[in-house]
């Protein structure tokens, strides 16, 4: 027998609410079979089965939100009566709650080709408690344990190519996860493929290429005249964090315009060399944050929160990519997006933007923004207005490039590719002068960037 | 050095084609063209006329380039390498032989407080073309005073190149880049390489660049950076390896100081490991330096923690065959380390 408890989605999350039961009571469910879906925030995570057996008991309804920890579902597995439960089955003090002891995990590993408890679901931090199987169960080489550790090679490739390194089987010295089990694991498992649809002209993030499975039909998109649609959770959350956002933070708007010319071009040189090496188009938006970033290291001020306390100045830059997804708003973030080149932030969006679409987004893609761009200009706007993310103090948009006669140089006109940029900043944090003064450093590095540049 | 010996036939050498060197053929022949191409091209250390070096590099110099090019010295190398630093600063190319790399010390000063510092002292209104040639290492029971590796010594100082290049093609290619050298070169032979070492050396002058490694054996599973002797063990026991399906690139630095670092990273940045190799003690060697600044350049390309395999932290190498053995590092021991490493 089993226990399952409310996974922690999340750093932060204190609680999830049960979204939806994928199986009832005296249903069998397959081992990493998904078998519910908990929603926290904006996150929906389906959490999958520990272990190979049947419902016994849902103990928790759909819709109920509960601390992390409560147990939610029990589980009998297959076969578990011949088991010896060596200490005694499944007591509630045998619930437990992250990591087990290395000892334990290294027993765990070696004994058998289960993964160690908590550690290896995808989904981080989910408890259960399994009767230990028994030592001598033949298996191939296990997932890593439970905090084991990580080189730093390993740790870039997993974030850049979006792997779990917890998922992954090390072939490396004691079970060691490699920096080249990361590659084969990102060349085989779906969430490598890092094959984003950035579409080239201004439509990052418009509908994904070959219709992705899992993406889910959001009830406003086909919104019926005079039908009362009920608010979803993720709706929910938009709403109340927009509303929260406009009432404590005091907007503040302001736009430059950018010539874009030389960045487009230099985009045009890479773009089909990078397709080629990647799979994914390479777009304006890279090239866009990656400015962003640099402007951000000389107005660190626009990369902090206003805290009652005070204001906290962010010592990462974690940019959040404001997408429209499945009919929510959704803003995954590329975390130390300072450490990253354009090549590798133009790989890293691609990867949340494929993940967002895809319906694959984890908690842990969502939390620590600490700036947001958003390309509004995809649709073809040429301004807007953007709500903060709260506790941010900037968002940014890209607008639509257009091709207009703009005057250059000694008098002359130029037919030029120009960008607006729109900011909308918290004004209890900056004043007008530091975020024009921003504003000005990112039209000044975006003009700077020209064709003969390395991404 | 039998096609060699004694005879003036290498300036008549063809200019096209290879031949077939040891190390210390290598060098002979190198210095043999050097003094007959260029009338500035001196040598003057202890034993290197009458004697014709105690390998018998110069052997015969002495009668063909006369006594003013090939100058006997006392036992003295603070006035070999001061009086060769007076020369080089009024246009001489001289080339200063340090008999034993361990007989150095005394010329110390003259090597990191003149030499090194020529040219940022007259603000560029001097050089130093100077080569000091010394023939440096162990295993070949020379015991405390013929053994040493100073490299390290020397390494940490700005305004010197270091250059230990191990194979004969090598040996010709830098040594000529060396004499070439507007600055003080420190040229180091590892003398159990001398003889034991053979190779193709291509026929006519060239030059190598300074601050170049050279990629001996290229692999994907981790990267082995070596010189002197200890690189053709290197190159052995990677070589072995493929046997065992394990895939080592070895790279021979050459060079010491200007360290090449492109070639270096971006063999880590495919392999994602990396194994120092060098017969100098560990602390404070030049492992250490190549360490760190794989560490601060490309410390997310690592897989695993960079290993160095190196010298005691003893005094000296010893006489007794067996504390000569525990100093020198065996291929086994390399095989072991290579292998841990790949299976990191």
């Amino acid at each position: 027998m089993t226990t399952i408890t409310m996974p922690q989605l999340g750093e932060t999350v204190t609680e999830g609410t049960v979204a939806q039961w994928l199986k009832n009571v005296g249903d069998s469910v397959e081992k990493y079979e998904a078998f519910v879906e908990v929603s926290t925030d904006k996150v929906n995570a389906e959490v999958p089965a520990p272990v190979t057996g049947v419902i016994r008991e849902l103990i928790v309804k759909e819709g109920e939100t509960v601390p992390t920890g409560t147990p939610i579902a029990i589980i009998d597995e297959v076969g578990a009566e011949s088991i010896p439960a060596p200490h005694g089955s499944a007591s509630p003090s045998e619930v437990v709650a992250g990591a087990p002891h290395p000892s334990h995990a290294e027993a765990n590993r070696q004994a058998s080709n289960d993964p160690v408890p908590g550690g290896n679901l995808g989904v981080s931090g989910v408890t259960f408690t399994a009767p230990s199987t028994p030592a001598g169960t033949n298996g191939s080489s296990a997932p890593a344990p439970a905090g084991a550790r990580v080189s730093p090679a390993v740790r870039r490739l997993a974030r850049e190519h979006r792997v779990d390194i917890g998922a992954v089987r090390g072939t490396g010295d004691h079970g060691r996860v490699t920096a080249n089990d990361i590659l084969a694991a990102a060349k085989a498992g779906p969430s490598a493929s890092v094959a984003a649809t950035i579409s080239a002209d201004n439509a990052e993030y418009a509908a994904p290429k070959g219709g992705a499975a899992a993406v889910r039909p959001s009830p406003y998109e086909q919104a019926k005249p005079g039908s009362l649609i009920p608010l979803t959770q993720a709706r929910k959350i938009i709403a109340q964090r927009m509303v929260e956002s406009k009432r404590t933070a005091p907007h503040a708007w302001t736009m430059v315009e950018v010539d874009v010319t030389n960045v487009w071009r230099w985009r045009v040189r890479e773009k089909d060399a990078f397709e080629k090496a990647h799979g994914t188009k390479l777009t304006l938006l890279p090239f866009f944050i990656r400015a962003v970033v640099e402007s951000l290291a000389v107005f660190p001020l626009m990369n902090s929160s206003f805290t009652d306390e005070g204001i906290r100045v962010h010592r990462d830059v974690n940019i959040g990519l404001a997408i429209a997804a499945g009919g929510n708003l959704i803003v995954p973030v590329i975390r130390n997006a300072e450490r990253l080149s354009v090549r590798g932030l133009a790989l890293a969006a691609g990867a949340l933007i494929e993940k967002a679409r895809s319906g694959k987004l984890g908690a842990d893609d969502l939390a620590g923004g600490t700036f947001t761009v958003n390309n509004t200009g995809a649709n073809g706007s040429i301004l807007s207005a953007p709500i903060l993310v709260p506790g941010q103090t900037g968002i940014v948009t890209t607008e639509a490039v257009v091709k207009r006669p703009v005057v250059v140089g000694d008098d002359a006109i130029a037919i030029r590719s120009m960008m607006n940029v729109c900011l909308s900043l918290d004004h209890r944090v900056v004043d007008g002068a530091v975020a024009s003064g921003f504003l000005s450093d990112l039209r000044k590095r975006l003009e700077a960037m020209g064709p003969s540049g390395t991404l | 050095m039998a096609g060699l010996k004694g005879s003036p036939a290498a300036a008549a050498a063809p200019q096209t084609g290879s031949t077939v060197m040891t190390n210390v053929e290598a060098v002979r022949a190198t210095l043999h063209d050097a003094l007959a191409r260029d009338e500035r091209v001196l040598i003057m250390g202890e034993d290197v006329g009458a004697r014709g070096n105690v390998f018998l590099i110069t052997k015969g110099f002495l009668e063909e380039f006369g006594p003013e090019r090939i100058v006997d010295t006392p036992l003295a190398e603070a006035s070999i390498v001061g009086v060769a630093i007076g020369m080089a600063m009024e246009g001489l190319r001289p080339i200063a032989e340090i008999q034993f790399a361990d007989f150095i010390y005394p010329a110390f000063n003259q090597i990191v407080g003149e030499a090194a510092k020529t040219r940022y002292r007259s603000n560029g209104d001097y050089t130093c073309p100077l080569v000091i040639r010394t023939p440096y290492g162990g295993g070949v029971r020379g015991a405390l005073s013929h053994s040493v590796s100073i490299e390290a010594l020397f390494y940490h100082v700005p305004g010197l190149t270091i250059l230990a290049p191990s194979t004969p093609a090598d040996i010709k290619g830098l040594l000529n880049a060396a004499i070439e050298c507007p600055d003080p070169v420190l040229f180091l032979e590892h003398k159990k390489t001398y003889r034991s070492v053979k190779g193709e050396v291509p026929n006519g002058y060239y030059t190598i660049p300074i601050g170049k490694a050279d990629v001996k054996k290229s692999g994907s599973q981790a990267t082995v950076v070596s010189y002197g002797y200890n690189l053709h063990q290197a190159l052995d026991a990677a070589g072995r390896l493929e046997g065992e399906g394990i895939s080592i690139e070895v790279i021979d630095l050459r060079s010491i100081r200007p360290m090449d670092k492109t070639t270096i990273l971006d063999s880590v940045r495919k392999t994602r490991k990396l194994l120092i190799i060098h017969e100098d003690n560990k602390f404070g060697g030049i492992g250490a330096e190549i360490s760190a600044m794989v560490a601060e350049e490309a410390f997310f390309e690592l897989d695993a923690p960079i290993h160095r395999l190196c010298g005691p932290d003893v005094p000296a190498m010893g006489y007794a065959l067996p504390l000569e053995e525990e100093f020198m590092i065996s291929t086994e021991e390399m095989l072991t380390a290579m292998r841990d490493l790949a299976a990191f």
